[in-house]
């Protein structure tokens, strides 16, 4: 008889092996880091500037260089430059964070050499074209104040602001004034700047044709991008003095909330267990946050956590919108919740329960070239390799009730917090 | 290509095994055949709502998230107009926990009221935060009835109004389960490590015994030819206009959806695509405009949406719209344009069969298609498709009274 009772044999996942990437240098200096790994065959290949807004000193300058990169070079066109990719089915992403900048092509291999020579293009020569600049920075004008309706827009950038001051690069976002630019040259100048080899790293990921390593170097391995480092800036946050806020839109019919603290990043000694502890809290759908406010009182559609970390510093949050009227009740929970956190032990089976779902989750996360290859980027951009995550794994099967009490209460007290609320007055 | 093999269990359950070796993981997905078409009329967003329930627990088991978290895995699922669909992965060495959480709650729920109400409010809170408050969040809530007169697609899948869910009581949903959680109505695929043997044996183990059968027949009514333009302006607090034009065309195994897709490839696909280009970046009328068809089980829509510049009209914007329409109507596509969206198909396969839960998924919608061996036929069929199949796909299917146009109108 089936016995459907009792779940079948769970089998603890010991070893973990990852996979290092190859790494080798070009002759300009830049580093690559390289897994030849996946069953197709197609590439990812990633350009890495320190390009972020920390470097920037105009509010649209990163973000603004990294989006027009694409829009024209001295040799062609925005338009040709799309053609071209759409043509060869290849795939640009660019990106800006706060520390970095990121352009990544995805690309068959059998296209390889046109699309590289676009991607060259782009990197080395962009040349900000006027009208396309204006376009698009109409488009992100517009973008924008559709945003600036959304509560959890609204409580996203505003949050930052509250713990790293509206001056500082990880408190600033960018407002409807700072879009009205003049000054269009100041892509040029940033691009000039920051987008050279000796600010540059590349991550590559799939399978790896013949000859590979030379194409790069023919590309992108040559003086003639090479440029001088800029000095490392460095800037004091100026946390706010008021630890709750309430942003009013009165037509909402959900409160966007946002709470969280400064804290720090990969390069802390408590950063892995406070992964882990936050991984319990709001960081997967069986989590504290998610059974109390979500599958118990039905308060939201999804409530998560996080800590973000940047080179200097990092936050963590929780978020959720809520149904305007349960919006005092619902914080009253999340303050419940880290309360519990800090005061009581964690069970043996809750925390057998988040072990394991973290290293499946892992196991995952390093399922295939391009999940290796974003796995890698978080830990390269800390200064680590791979090893890391056996560092992590290894902690995570060791951590105790005790220490977790112990973060809580050190960084999780919802006194020490800020709080941020935009809805509807209730 | 994506190798598989299949079986169907003697309950009627259709189950299809692809082997990837190069990964830990493996993918299991279960398709349930129900979608929002099916709800009666006055309890529409049902199968969202179930979708949800379907986590309450089940007979044997209170909880369903509790035991994959604990043996490493992940899940979660999607309803639309045709479809419910359930997916997981796990280390492949706890496979079987995957058997036995799914095939107890294809076996039956718990149907506990409190998962009910608790997931009632939680739905309704999805809806507000998707659709409700949302800036442009209720649009397809209009286009859709605008659109579809007869046929249920005049509804979106979260429903046509949070009290439809709200109003959701414990003998519908007993009467949804059993009518449509079924073996005979699933698809089931298996991707990763495994081999055949071991997942027949595996599934005759677990959803071998699950005896029962809510045979129905699916008559839904067609939506009959639409005969005359038609107009919706509504004034929503937005900060600009936007504008949303629909025209039915075929079902999504019909042969002419290929040429129909690739119409709207040639439109939007990529930055190169004649909208962007021409409407977003010279002629700056719309900060974005979009083409796409909604690639349904029964006659579906092309789409074609997007965003006005401030200052521009809408007659300014519709006119540019047609003018590119009237051209797909006119001219032959040259072939470099052709060959550039026929390369996009095959580049967009070769990345979707890197994951074998993109596989799993892909494998159990083409079956539910009809045949999971259409995938592998997929690049063919829109490499055959010639400049002058685009010329009467696109007179078929772009005339005004085909069309229906939704104003979305700042205030």
């Amino acid at each position: 008889m089936l016995n459907r009772n009792s779940q079948p044999a769970i089998h603890t996942l010991d070893q973990i092996s990852i996979m290092e990437p190859e790494k080798y240098t070009l002759d300009n200096g830049i580093d690559v880091y390289q897994f030849d790994s996946g069953t197709q065959d197609l590439l990812m290949i990633e350009l890495i500037f320190k390009a972020g807004t920390w470097q920037q000193e105009e509010p649209f300058s990163a973000l603004g260089t990294n989006l027009m990169l694409r829009e024209g070079t001295k040799a062609l066109t925005s338009q040709q430059i799309s053609e071209k990719l759409d043509y060869y089915g290849a795939h640009l992403e660019t990106s800006v964070e706060k520390d970095h900048a990121f352009v990544t092509l995805f690309t068959l291999n059998k296209h390889l050499t046109e699309t590289l020579t676009v991607l060259e293009d782009i990197i080395k020569n962009a040349s900000f074209p006027e009208q396309e600049c204006s376009v698009i920075i109409g488009k992100q004008r517009q973008t924008l104040a559709i945003n600036m309706q959304k509560v959890s827009y609204l409580a996203r950038t505003r949050f930052t602001s509250l713990l790293f001051g509206r001056q500082h690069p990880y408190g600033q976002t960018i407002q409807p004034e700072d879009l009205e630019i003049n000054d269009t040259d100041q892509f040029a100048r940033f691009h000039r700047l920051y987008y050279h080899a000796a600010n540059c790293r590349m991550l590559v990921a799939g399978k790896i044709p013949a000859g590979f390593q030379m194409l790069l170097q023919q590309h992108f391995g040559g003086n003639d991008w090479l440029r001088e480092l800029q000095p490392e800036v460095h800037f004091a946050a100026a946390p706010s003095a008021e630890k709750e806020i309430f942003i009013q839109k009165d037509d909402a019919l959900q409160s966007a909330i946002r709470m969280g603290r400064e804290m720090f990043n990969r390069n802390h000694p408590d950063f892995i267990a406070m992964h882990f502890l936050n991984t319990l809290l709001g960081g997967y759908f069986g989590s504290r946050l998610m059974s109390n406010l979500r599958e118990d009182k039905g308060f939201t559609y999804g409530i998560g956590s996080g800590i973000v970390p940047f080179d200097h510093s990092g936050f963590f949050f929780i978020s959720a919108e809520v149904g305007s009227q349960v919006t005092r009740q619902a914080v009253q929970e999340i303050e419940n919740e880290l309360n519990k956190l800090c005061s009581e032990d964690v069970n043996e089976k809750e925390l057998e329960l988040v072990r394991n779902y973290l290293q499946g989750s892992f196991l995952r996360s390093i399922d295939g070239p391009f999940a290796l290859a974003d796995r890698y980027r978080d830990v390269l951009l800390s200064g680590y390799d791979m090893n890391y995550y056996n560092q992590m794994l290894e902690i995570e099967r060791n951590i105790t009730p005790r220490q977790l009490r112990e973060l809580a209460a050190r960084y999780l007290n919802p006194k020490e917090m800020y709080l941020l609320i935009a809805g509807k007055q209730a | 290509m994506i190798e598989f093999e299949r079986f169907t269990l003697s309950n009627g359950l259709r189950v299809l095994v692809h082997r990837d070796s190069s990964t830990p993981i493996v993918a299991m997905n279960i398709l349930y055949k129900v979608g929002s078409r099916d709800e009666d009329p006055e309890r529409t967003g049902f199968a969202h709502l179930f979708e949800h329930l379907m986590f309450g627990g089940s007979v044997n088991i209170p909880k369903y998230d509790e035991p994959l978290e604990q043996a490493g895995g992940e899940n979660n699922a999607f309803t639309n107009s045709d479809i419910t669909n359930y997916y997981l992965t796990i280390p492949k060495q706890n496979l079987e926990t995957a058997f036995w959480l799914e095939s107890d709650r294809m076996l039956n729920l718990a149907f506990s009221q409190k998962s009910l109400d608790v997931q009632r409010n939680v739905v309704v809170e999805e809806f507000r935060q998707n659709y409700l408050n949302q800036p442009y969040g209720d649009a397809w809530l209009l286009l859709r009835p605008l659109a579809y007169k007869v046929h249920p697609y005049q509804w979106p899948t979260i429903g046509k109004d949070p009290s439809h869910i709200e109003n959701a009581r414990m003998e519908d949903v007993k009467a949804f389960y059993t009518k449509y959680y079924n073996p005979s109505n699933a698809i089931m695929v298996v991707a990763g490590d495994v081999d055949t043997e071991q997942i027949l044996s595996l599934s005759q183990k677990w959803f071998g015994s699950i005896d029962k059968n809510g045979h129905f027949e699916r008559l839904l009514p067609a939506e009959p030819e639409q005969n005359g333009e038609r107009l919706l302006e509504t004034e929503r607090n937005v900060p600009f206009d936007a504008i949303y034009k629909a025209w039915h065309m075929c079902d999504r195994n019909n042969s002419a959806f290929y040429p129909a897709d690739l119409l709207s490839d040639i439109l939007s696909a990529g930055k190169s695509g004649r909208l962007y280009s021409n409407l977003v970046m010279k002629q700056q009328l719309f900060s974005d405009l979009n083409a796409y068809v909604t690639g349904d089980a029964d006659n579906g829509l092309f789409v074609i949406n997007g965003k006005l510049m401030k200052g521009v009209t809408f007659e300014e914007a519709e006119k540019a719209i047609g003018y590119e329409i009237s051209r797909l109507c006119k001219e032959p596509v040259e072939p470099d344009e052709l060959q550039k969206v026929k390369n996009r198909v095959e580049s967009l396969m070769t990345f979707s069969e890197m994951r074998v839960l993109d596989k799993a998924m892909n494998l159990a919608y083409y079956e539910f298609l009809g045949d999971a061996g259409m995938i592998n036929q997929v690049v063919t069929h829109y490499n055959t498709v010639t400049d002058s199949d685009l010329l009467t796909a696109a007179n078929r299917i772009f005339s005004n009274q085909n069309c229906s146009t939704l104003r979305y109108k700042a205030i």
